[in-house]
Order: C-alpha cells, then sequence, then structure tokens
C-alpha cells in the first residue's frame, strides 16, 4: 500500500490543499489517498452515500447484478418499521455495512446493520425536535434525508439544526441551529457535503420566509456562509464573479430593485430542494422556491433571485451564474427540483449541461458553465405560458392564467405542485434517457372562500386540482434530452410523487402512491415486476452492494407529503379545497392505501 | 387506626368517586400566542367565552394549544385533540359553525396626524405609508390587500406577517404609534384591543369596500367551530350562546371589539 509523504508524489496538491486546515499532514496524505482510492473504485462502488447516490445527481447505481430477464425473482430481503406514520420521502444513505435512515419529524436516525441476517439496530438517535415545528410545516413534516462523508452522518431536523453524528456510534458530534421556527421557518431538504462544507437551505416561503443556502464547516458545524436568495448583492453573495448569461440579470441590487420596497425582506425563494455538484467546474448548483408571502399584484417586478437556479463556488459561496425559470411568478411555480449534470453531445459538439424538469412544466437543457438555455421543452400540458424564449432565456406567460380576484380562471395547467415536484429523476449513463417520476394535473380557481389564519378572517381563492386533460393524474416518463422528446411513459393512477433510480442492469424502478414498487425495463418501459407495500411510497429508492457481495434494492414506503397528507394527515376527503386544493385530486387515495413507515430491501434468490 | 391512614382512605374514596363520574371535558383548540383573542395564560377573550361556555356546561375547560396558521384544523380538530374552536368566521367551510356571536369589520386605524381615511379611493392613501397584515400567497391576502393593491398602492404599503414577535396586529398598532407608518389596515378585534393599550391616542374608523372588489368583504361573522357532523355541541353550543349573550357581550366590550352587529357598539 502506497503510504509516503506527500511531495513528490500525485496526490501532492490534494495534500497541500488540505494542509490549510489542519497541522496533521501524516494524517490528511492517508485520507486523501483513501478517498482517492474510493474515488478509483467509484464505477463499482456499491454504496450510496447522499441522497442522490453522487454529486450530479444522477440516482444512477452502477451495480448490475438485477437485469431485465431476472428481475422477477426480487424477493423481500428484509422490512423495518420506522414506527411514525407521516410521509416518508427520504433516500436510505448506505455507507461501510450500514444503512442510516432519517425519518419524517421527529426526525429519528436508524442506523442498521448490514452484515448479519435480518435486521440488527446499531443504534437509533432522537435530536429531540421541537413540537412546535410541526405546527410551522407548511404541508407534511418530510424530511428527505441524511448525507455521509468521512466517518460522520450529516442530516437536519424540522426545527432547523443541522447535526453530526458519529457514524460507527450515534453520538452526536455538533449541531448547528441555522433558523427560527418562530419566523415561519423550517428545514426539510437533504444536505449536500462539498469539499468539507455542509451546504443547507431552509423551506418556509409560503408566508414570509426569507430563503437561503448556507455552508456549515464539516468539522465543527460552524457557519462559513451564507447566500440569502432575495436582497442586496453582497446578502446574496454576487461580486466580480458573477456573470449571469441573460442581460436582465446583469445589474446591481436587482435582489432589491425588482420588489416593492422592503418586500424582499420576506421575499421567499427558499432553497428547499436539491444541490449538485460539478468538481471539474467546481461550482453547485441549486434552485430557489417562489416569491411569497404577497399576491403577484402586491409585488410588480421579476422578483429576484426567487424561481430560479443558482451556480456558485463551494468555498466562498459566490455567485457565479443565476437564470431565473419562472420570472415574477403567478402560480407558484418553484425552481426547486433537482439540476441532474451530464455531458451531452448537442449540435456535434460535446456541451457540459445541467437537466431541469420544472414544475412550469418545461424540462431546460442548461450549459452549466454559463447558464445559457439550450432548449426547453414542455413535457406536461401546459397552458399557462407559449414556450421559453431561447433569445432572452424569458418564460413567455399567457396572460389569460393570470390569477386575479374577483375573475374566474379555469384551466390552469400545469396545476401548483407544477409538471413535476420534488420528487427526483435519475439518469442513465448507459441509456442516456432521463427517468421523470411526475403528475399531470390542472387546476381552476373557481370560487372564493372563507379562510381563517391566526385570529384574521379573509377570503381566499379556491383553488380545485384534477387530471390533466389526457385524464390520469401520474406519470413515469423516459425523456431524451438530445432528441428533446418523450420516449415512452407510464401511466399511474395517482401522482407519482416517488423518487427514480436506473442501474447498470437497465432496470428503472419507482413507487406508487397506492404503494405499488415497480420494476421497468430502462429501455422500453416494459413493467417487469411489482411489489405490494404496506403503505404508499413517496421515498427515494436505491440500490446497494450487501456486504455478502450481492446487490440490494431499497425504498421507503410512508405515504404522505404534500399529495399525500389526505393519508398521512387524515384530511377531510370531502375538503377539495383542502392542503392548497390538493385534496379534491386525491379523494380516492384514502381507500387504496394507509399510513405508517415501512423499509423494503429486495434482492434476488 | 391512626389519624393518617383515616384521612388517607377518605382522600382514596373521593379519587375512586371522582373516577367512577368523570368530570365533562370541554376541548378547545386555540392559539397559545395570539392575543387579544387567547393565549396560554387564558388572557384572551376567547379564553373567557370558553370559560363562560364551559361553566354552563359544567364541564372542565381543557386546552389543546397549536398555532392558528396554515393546516391548524387538520392537526387539531381533524387529528381528535379537541373539539371546538372559539372564534372562527361563520362561513369557514372546515368545521361545523355555531350562530353568530358577533359580526365586526376591518377597520382603518390612524394616529397623531389623524387623517381620517376611511375609503380605499382617497387619493391621500397613495401618499401615505400604509401597513396591512399578510397571511399567505396565492391570492390569499386580506381584503385590504386587494383592495390597496386594486387601488394602485403598492410602493408604499408594508406587509406585516404572521411570525415575528408578538400578533401582526400588536407590531402594527405600535408602528402607528411610534410613526413608522402613517395608517394601518386590520381586522377589528385586533385592532380595537391595541388600540385601547396604545399610549399615544389611535383613531379607528370601519373600512368601506371599493365598489369595484365585489365578492370580497369587509365585514365577518365570527361563531364557535365543531367537528363537521357533530350536531349535538353544535346545538348544544347554540342554546348556550343565546342564554349567556349578556355575558358574552361584556366580555367583548370590556375587550373594546368593534361590532357591527349592534346599534350601540358602531364604529365611528
Amino acid at each position: 500500500m502506497l503510504v509516503g509523504p506527500c511531495g513528490g508524489n500525485i496526490f501532492a496538491s490534494r495534500c497541500s490543499a488540505g494542509l490549510a486546515f489542519s497541522t496533521s499532514r501524516w494524517l490528511l496524505c492517508v485520507a486523501a489517498m483513501v478517498g482517492l482510492a474510493q474515488d478509483a473504485r467509484g464505477a463499482d462502488d456499491g454504496d450510496w452515500p447522499m441522497a442522490a447516490r453522487d454529486f450530479a445527481s444522477t440516482r444512477y447505481s452502477p451495480l448490475g447484478e438485477v437485469t431485465p430477464s431476472n428481475v422477477h425473482q426480487l424477493q423481500l430481503a428484509f422490512s423495518f418499521s420506522t414506527s411514525i406514520d407521516k410521509g416518508h420521502e427520504a433516500a436510505p444513505i448506505v455507507a461501510g455495512g450500514t444503512m442510516y435512515v432519517v425519518t419524517p419529524f421527529p426526525n429519528h436516525v436508524i442506523a442498521l446493520d448490514l452484515t448479519g441476517p435480518g435486521v440488527h439496530v446499531k443504534w437509533t438517535f432522537d435530536p429531540k425536535t421541537d413540537a412546535k415545528a410541526q405546527g410551522v410545516a407548511c404541508c407534511d413534516v418530510v424530511n428527505r434525508g441524511a448525507a455521509y462523508a468521512d466517518g460522520r452522518i450529516f442530516f437536519n431536523t424540522l426545527d432547523d439544526h443541522t447535526i453530526a453524528l458519529d457514524a460507527a456510534s450515534g453520538r452526536e458530534l455538533w449541531r448547528t441551529n441555522l433558523g427560527d421556527i418562530a419566523k415561519g421557518e423550517t428545514i426539510t431538504m437533504a444536505p449536500l457535503v462539498v469539499k468539507g462544507k455542509v451546504l443547507v437551505g431552509n423551506s418556509g416561503g409560503e408566508l414570509g420566509v426569507r430563503g437561503w443556502l448556507t455552508a456549515l464547516d464539516a468539522a465543527t458545524g460552524k457557519l462559513v456562509w451564507r447566500a440569502y436568495s432575495t436582497g442586496p448583492d453582497k446578502d446574496v453573495l454576487i461580486g466580480a464573479a458573477f456573470k449571469p448569461f441573460y442581460a436582465q440579470d446583469r445589474s446591481d441590487n436587482l435582489g432589491v430593485k425588482t420588489w416593492p420596497p422592503e418586500a424582499w425582506k420576506i421575499g421567499g425563494g427558499t432553497v428547499w430542494g436539491w444541490i449538485s455538484y460539478d468538481p471539474q467546474l467546481d461550482l453547485i448548483y441549486y434552485g430557489t422556491s417562489n416569491p411569497g408571502p404577497w399576491n403577484p399584484e402586491q409585488r410588480p417586478g421579476d422578483n429576484k433571485w426567487t424561481c430560479g437556479i443558482f451556480a456558485r463556488r463551494p468555498e466562498s459561496g459566490d455567485a457565479v451564474w443565476f437564470y431565473q425559470t419562472s420570472a415574477h411568478d403567478l402560480h407558484d411555480y418553484d425552481a426547486t427540483n433537482e439540476n441532474v449534470l451530464v455531458d451531452l453531445t448537442l449540435g456535434g459538439t460535446m456541451r457540459k449541461v445541467l437537466l431541469h424538469p420544472d414544475r412550469n412544466g418545461y424540462l431546460y437543457v442548461i450549459d452549466r458553465s454559463t447558464g445559457e438555455v439550450l432548449s426547453a421543452d414542455s413535457f406536461v400540458h401546459v397552458t399557462t405560458s407559449f414556450g421559453v424564449d431561447l433569445a432572452t432565456g424569458a418564460l413567455r406567460y399567457n396572460p389569460a392564467k393570470t390569477p386575479r380576484i374577483g375573475k374566474i380562471v379555469r384551466d390552469v395547467c400545469p396545476a401548483s405542485p407544477g409538471g413535476k415536484d420534488w420528487q427526483p429523476s435519475a439518469w442513465s449513463p448507459r441509456t442516456k434517457l432521463l427517468y421523470l417520476p411526475h403528475q399531470n394535473l390542472c387546476q381552476d380557481s373557481v370560487a372564493y372562500e372563507t379562510s381563517y389564519i391566526a385570529g384574521t378572517p379573509y377570503v381566499g381563492a379556491e383553488a380545485k386540482m384534477r387530471p390533466d386533460p389526457a385524464g390520469q393524474r401520474g406519470a413515469f416518463t423516459a425523456w431524451d434530452p438530445v432528441i428533446r422528446k418523450k420516449l415512452w411513459s407510464i401511466d399511474e393512477r395517482f401522482p407519482v410523487w416517488s423518487g427514480a433510480l436506473v442501474t447498470a442492469g437497465d432496470v428503472a424502478f419507482y413507487g406508487t402512491m397506492d404503494g405499488w414498487f415497480k420494476a421497468v425495463d430502462a429501455k422500453d418501459g416494459t413493467e417487469l415486476w411489482k411489489y405490494k407495500t404496506s403503505s404508499g411510497i413517496i421515498g427515494q429508492p436505491i440500490s446497494y452492494r450487501g456486504p455478502d457481495g450481492r446487490q440490494y434494492i431499497a425504498v421507503l414506503a410512508g405515504v404522505g407529503g404534500w399529495a399525500g397528507a389526505v393519508v398521512s394527515g387524515d384530511l377531510d376527503t370531502r375538503d377539495g379545497s383542502a392542503a392548497a386544493g390538493f385534496v379534491n385530486v386525491m379523494k380516492d387515495l384514502p381507500s387504496a392505501t394507509k399510513k405508517g413507515g415501512m423499509l423494503y430491501v429486495f434482492r434476488l434468490p | 387506626m391512626s389519624f393518617v391512614s383515616h384521612s388517607a382512605w377518605v382522600v382514596a374514596a373521593i379519587a375512586c368517586a371522582a373516577s367512577a363520574a368523570p368530570a365533562r371535558e370541554l376541548r378547545v383548540c386555540a392559539d397559545p400566542d395570539n392575543l387579544p383573542f387567547s393565549n396560554r395564560d387564558e388572557a384572551g377573550f376567547e379564553n373567557r367565552v370558553a370559560q363562560v361556555v364551559a361553566d354552563e356546561m359544567g364541564a372542565v375547560l381543557r386546552y389543546e394549544w397549536l398555532p392558528l396558521r396554515r393546516g391548524f384544523v387538520r392537526k387539531t380538530m381533524d387529528s381528535g385533540s379537541c373539539d371546538v374552536f372559539i372564534g372562527v368566521p361563520k362561513d369557514f367551510e372546515r368545521v361545523l359553525t355555531t350562530r353568530p356571536y358577533y359580526r365586526s369589520s376591518y377597520v382603518f386605524v390612524d394616529g397623531r396626524a389623524a387623517h381620517g381615511v376611511d375609503r380605499f379611493d382617497d387619493e391621500r392613501l397613495r401618499r401615505l405609508r400604509i401597513g396591512v397584515q399578510l397571511v399567505g400567497n396565492d391570492l390569499a391576502a386580506t381584503p385590504a390587500g386587494h383592495a390597496l393593491a386594486m387601488s394602485g398602492c403598492v410602493d408604499n404599503v408594508r406587509g406585516y406577517t404572521i411570525y415575528g414577535d408578538g400578533p401582526a396586529s400588536q407590531r402594527m398598532i405600535a408602528a402607528v404609534a411610534d410613526g413608522a407608518i402613517d395608517v394601518a389596515v386590520l381586522w377589528g378585534p385586533q385592532a380595537g384591543y391595541f388600540v385601547a393599550r396604545s399610549v399615544s391616542p389611535l383613531e379607528l374608523r370601519t373600512a368601506r369596500p371599493l365598489p369595484a372588489m365585489k365578492g370580497v368583504p369587509f365585514e365577518f361573522d365570527i361563531s364557535m367551530g365543531v367537528r363537521r357532523g357533530d350536531v349535538a355541541l353544535h346545538d348544544e353550543l347554540d342554546a348556550i350562546l343565546e342564554r349567556r349573550r349578556a355575558d358574552i357581550d361584556a366580555i367583548l366590550a370590556q375587550y373594546a371589539v368593534p361590532r357591527v352587529d349592534q346599534p350601540r357598539g358602531d364604529i365611528q
């Protein structure tokens, strides 16, 4: 084994970078080499260390034991109840023969030993999450997963803490409070660990939270930088390095000037979705949420930097580019969906792009070096806009669908959850297809109803969602970003609210809200296998190689989230406008599934 | 037998008797920090009204505390943790509402300069700094927010969110009192209570809707709310509200709730 002094060998640059933070030169060298060894082995590495498995957010497993010809033999290896009834959106994390599951509120972390038969709980960690946080979370009390790096587990709690645990023992190493539930802030996203920094964003854009992304030192939990999504350039970390592609983004302090006075202070733009990282370009990518809490007519302007994608330097947080998918958002089209980093041959040239399926219904192919939109095609039925102007990057709104008090607006497509919500897609470098779990919903604002919040009565628009004209509420779609077309699509009765997984065996996996875990042929979408779980699936399926060398497929069942709150929150199906109108289109879900978190793990016999 | 053991027996007997016939409970969902309606110290007028109702029922009053924010019905009454909201709009569809026991209105509050504005089409509004309550997005503004937008007032309007230190209404009245804003438009019961406690004199006037704002009311009837289908409790509360009307009116007057359903309580 090559363990020597740093100077003079191929690892020198890595080690000298590490030396800035520590005096222990020898240990750092060893750590760097182990890291490199893992990188070299990465092509067939069997772990699943972060929610999307890799920095590019592909959710692609390089394991190929399970194939279209044998997947019908998949059988349950083990299951495990989390004993919690809320929506389970998390991806299980697998590292070093252990699986780590973070639950919805109260955000327990459970470590399962995978080395023996059955399930052995190594440790459970209870962060004592403040129960008041439940009263603040908008839609359900979900958590989208933990992250593993360098022997530590990092996760977020609904009451705005990021916590680091020793992965072996479950001992708390540090915890940092990042926000205030009294201001409506919560945290539901899965953190990403990049270059020794834990990246975390907030939730709560509906009611006047100012959005941010924060970097914490992974060693100590100390705040390194915070980049706000609204306000003066110095708060947004916009400086000399900022080179947005489009002219409308190139001016001073647009995070102030594109709002009425003071409105940016409570302007939304939270960062509750996904973060990707390109080590070559050294850029992180993430989307910001909708503006709030004013009605569109009371916040004239583009409302920057909400509903758009930022590229930033992980070390400093400095913004490098920004692209706004929905300027002056009218329909709750957050840009928080995933950015999948892939290299494509477009027009004979290899381009470094990011694929971004947005709530507004368009699948964007964006040059991830510059922020230039190369294409944007609708992947669902869209009536709220006429397309994306590639010369300016602007979404061309349909004025007939602008919401206004006293006006009836029908056929608003896609509905507020968008053509696709948080549920992350998967990319296969083998098929070169993006696998999209999504929904086909429209909504009507046809009436006004009396609402009541914090002692204040008012009349709000009553939005009721319904299936789009094609009639099916959910779909699992394979999209070719080069020819810019849907290759195939599988209709589902309910919105497909789970994540997607695709493997080197060319099998794609997803779950349905009525509790079917499905395997389909990644090439043509043929259904190959399915398994009925005890509760609907809104979690993120993963694949890992167990200590026995075998390929495993794992997913958390446990229905809930915005779409499934009708079950996990026992909502009244007679009230169509509950859960911001989602209940109207989910009235048959309670008869199709029950609540309750359960981990399912499968393998071949 | 010692005296001590004898008294212990008596205590035990009382405890047994109590457990054999448990007292009826009135389970109320309320916000722990939302004066003038309710707080954990039970100092709000809804706390006082709840006590009147519990006394009339011969029930023990018990609270389930949760901020009345998005999802509060789902998280309280729908999850079975309580049976009654003391104050909700009569037309609030999420619950079964009783007969209204008061009606109030959105009001203008202004301070030392006393501009006397009570209409949204008053030209002076465009030059004044105006505060409104912010309750959410997706066309979920207060009637005042919609009226100001229709009047073209944008840059001079400041929003007060439901999150912050103390109720938004309290922060708004303080802002008028110290001159940070010129006028506030807010829901009557909140305005009445904090205006009455303001150190500097403030004026309060009923807000008249814009003629163009059809279908957006500025006045609301307030009822108690029970679970949909709980007709027995609904009917019982209706009867109690009638029997104890005078006591409830006295509480509302004590908290300076501006009423538009009583000639003597009309707002100037």
